[in-house]
This record gives structure tokens, sequence and C-alpha cells, in this order.
């Protein structure tokens, strides 16, 4: 066999300068991690992959929490790439690669907080159906006002925290303040219903006979239903 | 484009398997490809009234269960070539009925057939479900009377929610076939007239079949009624019913009122 004896080019060596964060611990430790949590609270993306060089003067050699500093910082998801102002050198700091020389201070550097999420769009106070509520069916809409653009069939229910408008025929249930709202009303442009109620109190066919067919709306006064024409 | 049309009501005795015989039957004369399925498992009844009962072999279960072809199970009309049946089992369980199996026969009939004429069991139970689930347009049929209105409007609120045309987020075409009609107990007030029934169900009226002891006649010679007398009262409403499935615009004819009533019902559209 022999031997075949490659060509390497010369090894490449540059310089080039990254800027990395330098964090200076405070004594106690414990209190200081508690204030790293609160500023990575208020800037989660700051940290994210940013190199950061820990620098260890103001701490005592003997701070029982040294050992495990390291750790915790990893476990917040900080890259530590070295530390400075060890000058015993501890076991931990060694085993984060040693110390770092060369370090040139470029003063104090605000960490921005992150923009607050956007407020969500406000829930939708009413809703719309344009399609005939069929029997069997059931319709909730606790968050407000239910409007029916089309029939309630005899079997149906709709059911609203708030009002209820049925531009065609109410032939069913209409059952209107649900979550205990007294100003609710009950419109409906021809009156054919089995039951309407509001707020807990009912009015059977029965009771409305002589609103039959008629449009109407109804509304609470005291404790009673009260059902007027409309044109 | 095969379309599937299934014939449903939510109370039985209505008439929708003499409709579903008769609207295959009207569709295949005027050269349609069809086939009229029966998914009404347990019972019987489109076999009969296609007078094919006797030539029944192999059922709809039997291809579910993969003991026979699709092509064995399906009977030619020996009057009609373009149309064919596909019977239901009187014998299995209407357990036997899967929803992988229904979907498999649906798909393939589609392929073979330009109509697919679903005969649903009656109400809201899988067997109605099923039949319903894929199909493209829903006749639903309705006595005038009250309870078969109501029943029917639960159907109706069961096909805009429950068939794969729904969850898909499209609608299904719907039409409203009024069967067994007496304009004059209609006129007496012992019926529901038209236009409530209309008004009620807010769907498009498809026709409207009067009450005729001729479907009877009709059923009990095995021959769907457009057949056995194209000429009589319902035949005639019966294929004007076909025709307006097929996107023609006939004029609606009301049993025995009168011409402006008729103008008005057939003005209307709605839902």
């Amino acid at each position: 066999m022999t031997n075949v004896s490659r060509i390497r080019p010369n090894l490449r060596v540059r310089g080039r300068s990254f800027m990395a964060f330098v964090l200076s611990p405070d004594a106690p430790l414990r209190d200081w991690l508690g204030e790293l949590d609160a500023q990575i609270e208020r800037s989660a993306t700051f940290f994210a992959g940013r190199p950061i060089v820990v620098d260890l003067s103001s701490i005592p050699q003997n701070d029982p929490d040294l050992s495990t500093l390291f750790d915790e910082l990893r476990n917040r998801g900080i890259r530590v790439i070295g530390a400075e102002g060890a000058d015993g050198l501890t076991p931990a700091v060694q085993a984060v690669g040693g110390p770092l020389i060369g370090g040139r201070p470029l003063g104090l550097y605000e960490v921005p907080d992150d923009p607050p999420d956007a407020p969500p769009p406000p829930e939708p106070t009413s809703m719309t159906l344009d399609q005939p509520v069929r029997s069997g069916q059931t319709i909730l809409f606790p968050q407000g006002d239910l409007t029916v653009n089309g029939s309630v069939a005899s079997g149906a229910e709709i059911m609203a925290g708030g009002s209820i408008h049925v531009y065609g025929v109410l032939r069913g249930r209409a059952i209107a303040g649900v979550t205990g709202n007294q100003q609710a009303r009950i419109f409906c442009r021809k009156l054919e219903a089995e039951l309407i109620s509001i707020d807990g109190l009912y009015m059977t066919a029965e009771d409305m006979e002589t609103f039959r067919g008629r449009s109407i709306q109804a509304r609470l006064e005291g404790s009673s239903i009260i059902i007027t024409e409309i044109s | 484009m095969a379309k599937v049309l299934v014939v449903t009501s939510g109370k039985g005795g209505v008439g929708k398997t003499t409709s579903t015989a008769a609207l295959g039957a009207a569709l295949a004369q005027s050269g349609q490809k069809v086939v009229v399925v029966d998914f009404d498992v347990g019972l019987r009844n489109l076999d009969i009234v296609m007078g094919a009962e006797r030539r029944v072999v192999f059922d709809m279960i039997n291809v579910i269960q993969g003991e026979a072809k699709l092509s064995q199970a399906l009977i030619r009309d020996k009057r009609i070539e373009s149309l064919s049946i596909l019977p239901a089992s009187q014998t299995r369980d209407k357990d036997a009925l899967t929803s992988e199996g229904v979907e498999k026969i649906i798909a393939e009939l589609r392929t073979m057939f330009d109509w697919v004429i679903c005969d649903s069991p009656a109400g809201i139970e899988r067997g109605a479900s099923l039949a319903m689930h894929h199909a493209d347009v829903a006749v639903i049929v309705t006595n005038p009377e009250v309870s078969s209105v109501r029943d029917s409007d639960r159907i109706i609120g069961l096909l805009d929610s429950k068939t794969d045309k729904a969850e898909k987020g499209e609608r299904i075409e719907k039409h409203l076939l009024l069967t067994r009609y007496d304009p004059v107990r209609a006129a007496r007030g012992d019926m529901l007239k038209t236009e409530d029934v209309l008004e009620i169900l807010s769907i498009p009226l498809l026709g409207i079949i009067p009450e005729s002891p001729e479907v009877l006649r009709a059923s009990n010679l095995g021959t769907p009624v457009v057949l056995s007398n194209p000429d009589a009262a319902p035949s005639r409403a019966y294929l004007d019913a076909a025709r307006r499935l097929m996107g023609e615009e006939v004029p609606m004819t009301v049993p025995g009122e009168k011409r402006s009533l008729m103008t008005k019902l057939f003005g209307r559209r709605v839902a």
C-alpha cells in the first residue's frame, strides 16, 4: 500500500468580534435570580440565542448558590459562553469553559420590553341567523341579542342573554334574558309562540291569545310580562 | 355528473316510496340513467312498488358484506331500459348498513348513472341519516297535516346540519313534494293549505300530488303510477316534478285551485 499525501490548504485564521452581553449578578444570588425572572417575563425574546458572559466580580467566592448559578441560567434558556471576574476559579466556572479574556466594556444596555400583545377583539354581543330555526333545534346565545331573519318553527327553542328579534313568524319558544337580564325584550313580526319568557318569567300561548298573529314586543314590568302591539 | 337525490320525510306513510318510484320512472322515461335505491333495511317496499320483488336475488346488504357484486344486485326494470333498482334486505338487521359500505356503493353508483335516488326510511334514525348523508338534492315528502309538516321541518334541520355537504359548509338543494293533497278538504279547512305548508317550511315547492285512488292501484299492480296511467292527475304532477328536478321551468298546477293562486305559488321561491 502506498501512502497518498493530500495537499492541505493553509489554516485560515480570521478575527471576528461579536457583541456579548454581560450579566453581573449581585449577592444574594437567590434574590437576583428572582429579578432576572421578572425581566425575562417582560422581554422573553431578548435572551433567546444570545451569547452571555457572566461577571462574577461582585459575588463572594463562598456564596452557597454559586455552584448552581450556571445551571439556573441554562434552565432559563440563557446561553452562557464564559465568565469573568472570577479570580479563584470555582469548579462551576470551569465547567462553563473558564474565564474569558480580552473583552472591552461598552457601557450599560437597557433591555427592551417585548411589545404588549394586541388586546383580543371584543366578543360579539349580537348574533344574526339568516336561516329559519327548524323544529327540534335549540339556539342559545347567552352573550347578547339574537336576531332571527326568518321563522322559528313550532318545537324549536331560541334563547338569548339579551333581547330576541324575530322577523318571521315566532311559532316555537323564545326565552330572552337567560343570564338574568331584566331589560331584555322579545320582538316578533308575527306572534304564534308556544311560550315566551324574559328573565325566568314566562307566558304560555293561552295567555297570549289576544295578540296571536300580531306584531308585538314583550318586556318586563315589575314581575309581569307586558305585551304591546307594534305597527 | 351524477346527482344523488334523497327522498325523505319525518313521518312514515306520507308516500316516499311511491314518490321515489314515480320520480325515478319519470326521469328514466326522459332518457336519463336512473337507479332507485331502497334504504329501508329490515322492511322492503320499493321493489314491490316497482314490481321487482320476485326478481330480487342479492340486495344492498349482500353487496356491503362482500357476498355479491353491485352489478349482481342491480335489477334492470323490464319496462324502461335506463331504470334500475337496488333493493334493501328484509331479512337482515338494519345495523348491517354501515357508513363505509354506503359510501362505497354511492360512489360506485355515481359513476354508472345520471341519477341515484335514495328512498329513505322515515324519521331521524340512523338509516335515514345514512340515506341523506351523500345526497346533493333532497325531496322532502309531506302531507298537508300539522304533524307531517312539523316532522318535515325537523328533517330539513338535519339536512342542513348532518349531511356531507352541510359538514363541508355547502348547502343541500331542498324541494318540497306535497302528497295526498285533497283540494276539497283543503278548501273546507280540514287540511293545511299549500300556502301554509310552504310558509312554515320555507323551501321551494317541487310539486303537489293530488290524493287519488290511482296511486293505490298502481302500487298494488307493482307499477309506478306514471307508467300505469300517465294521464291520471297524480302522474301528470309527478312528471312535472321530474321536469322541474331537471331544471325545467314548468308552471305549478294546484289541483282544484284557481289559476291566480297557481302563478302566485310558482312565483314563490323561498330559502
